[in-house]
């Protein structure tokens, strides 16, 4: 028996497991539901301290099939300590939760689409689908190819090259739709209605979403089981924010960590921030947009979970901010510059939302923060385009190098470095 | 005037089975005025306990969110073509 089963998150019905997202009653989304009582002596530091390190460390608060046997080493990704980007954020104690480097394809959508495809082998699916901005389909591509499923995913027609290519190489059959994600979104759920695939994000979305609950997990984990006082974390349909409060909760639940009320703080672009301009307007429900922003992966005007990442937002505390697209560019140039972590617009959103709330004092430097850096900046090398000149070539000569340095010195600032004796 | 309403196969056995409805509301209320009374057992799947559309349906208007139209002010055109769909989560974060 699995201790675990999908319930109603508004009317409280139990649907048992199978492939299924909505209550048919009410039309609200369905959520996984544990008994902690059975994990309870089993979900343990000591225990998981013994673990490989990945995210199936904490396999009992994960909704996996009885006979689960990992063959990705996803998640446990570095929780990086942020000395130099922290003063130019006005921080003083910031980290970095660093999903550009998530095992297999280089974002946080890596965990979800693990638990997702554990449970469409379990359902007997042959084939999976997904609606994408492009990490998700990458992340479905992959891994349906290690897992040998037929993969069809869905895209807007305008995605980053790379994050096309990027599917296509796995063999999955990519559909490129006219229109916005959330056109998308909408045609995936008409398509998931017709046939008998494995949609990730439709009909497997309640067992996928508690995927990002392991970015929740690891926090506290690396913290050395202590739970952050803030975290900054993008939205797009809103899931993460509210599955990582969802794994905070847990864990204080289980006694893995002291109680301790943890600010959670959301991410917008400013050309897609129906999350966004909900909170700073006090309303409790968003009103779509229509996208308008380079952070692609954030474009989702109609976020099916805003409702409940307004909730968790306000009830713990935080606040949500958002940025330009110019401020989400300088913002990717000055991780990659001051800590060596590129990443892509997403994870640009992150690092100046996270700004703006350190200026603004709802974040106090001394407060343990951690900003989640969802995804990775080779995928979105286009945004900056013209940021950097393209070098003249020299000769392979010493006398060569030597006028290069005179003459960059003499166009820039440069200093031109001393000759020592090595 | 006349719309069609496509029903998503979660509430079609609140229809009979019914699939697509044929119709002639001016707007979204009465959209569902009709429904209500051609499938009474529907009514409370599309709309709360206050008599407010469920939060969690969405209407689609010839692939448009009624949303952008003007919600429950928009004036149905000859041949509209509307989807009940439920709202679903994806994408990134």
């Amino acid at each position: 028996m699995a201790n675990y089963e999908l319930r109603c998150r508004e009317c409280g019905k139990s649907w048992g497991n199978q492939p299924r997202s909505i209550c048919d009653d009410c039309f609200s989304p369905l959520e996984v539901f544990y008994d902690y009582q059975a994990a309870r002596g089993k979900f343990t530091r000591e225990r998981i301290a013994g673990r490989a390190p990945n995210m199936w460390r904490y396999a009992e608060l994960l909704p996996l099939p009885e006979n689960f046997e990992p063959r990705t080493p996803t998640g446990f990704t570095p929780l990086l300590h942020a000395p130099q980007l922290a003063p130019r954020l006005g921080a003083k104690s910031l980290f970095l939760k660093n999903d550009a480097v998530c095992l297999p394809t280089l974002s946080f959508k890596d965990r979800v689409v693990a638990v997702a495809l554990a449970q469409a082998k379990n359902f007997g699916f042959d084939t999976v689908a997904c609606s994408s901005t492009g990490n998700l389909a990458n992340a479905v591509a992959a891994q349906a190819a290690r897992h040998n499923f037929k993969a069809w995913i869905f895209i807007p027609a305008d995605l980053e090259p790379a994050k096309i290519l990027g599917t296509q190489v796995f063999g999955a059959k990519l559909v490129r739709i006219s229109g916005s994600y959330d056109q998308v979104n909408r045609l995936c759920s008409q398509i998931a209605d017709e046939r008998n695939w494995g949609f990730v994000n439709v009909n497997l979305r309640p067992y996928y979403a508690e995927g990002s609950k392991t970015v929740g997990f690891e926090i506290a984990e690396q913290l050395g089981w202590r739970l952050p006082d803030n975290v900054v974390v993008p939205m797009a349909g809103g899931s993460l924010i509210v599955k990582i409060k969802k794994a905070f909760n847990e864990l204080i639940e289980l006694g893995l960590v002291e109680p301790k009320p943890v600010r959670i703080f959301g991410a917008q672009a400013t050309g897609c921030s129906p999350i966004t301009t909900a909170i700073k307007a006090g309303n409790r429900d968003i009103e779509p947009q229509r996208p308008s922003t380079i952070a692609r992966s954030l474009a989702i005007g109609n976020p099916a979970d805003g409702h409940y990442a307004i909730k968790t937002i306000t009830e713990s505390g935080g606040w949500a901010e958002d940025v330009s697209d110019p401020e989400i560019v300088e913002s990717i140039q000055l991780l990659a510059e001051t800590e060596g972590v590129f990443t892509e617009t997403a994870g640009g959103v992150t690092v100046g939302c996270a700004r703006k709330l350190y200026k603004q004092g709802r974040i106090q430097p001394g407060e343990t923060t951690v900003l989640c850096i969802t995804g990775n900046g080779l995928k979105t090398t286009d945004v900056l385009q013209g940021k950097f000149d393209a070098e003249e070539p020299i000769r392979p000569k010493i006398s060569e190098f030597a006028s290069y340095l005179q003459r960059t010195a003499d166009a820039a600032v440069g200093e031109i470095p001393e000759v020592v004796e090595a | 005037m006349n719309i069609t309403v496509q029903i998503p196969t979660a509430l079609r056995r609140h229809t009979g089975g019914t699939a697509q409805v044929n119709c002639s509301p001016t707007n979204l209320g009465e959209l569902f005025s009709i429904l209500d009374q051609q499938f009474p057992e529907l009514k409370p799947h599309l709309r709360d306990e206050a008599g407010q559309v469920r939060r969690f349906l969405n209407v689609y208007v010839n692939e448009e969110d009624i949303r952008f139209l003007g919600g429950s002010a928009y004036a149905f055109q000859d041949g509209d073509e509307v989807l009940l769909v439920p709202s679903i989560a994806g994408g990134a974060c």
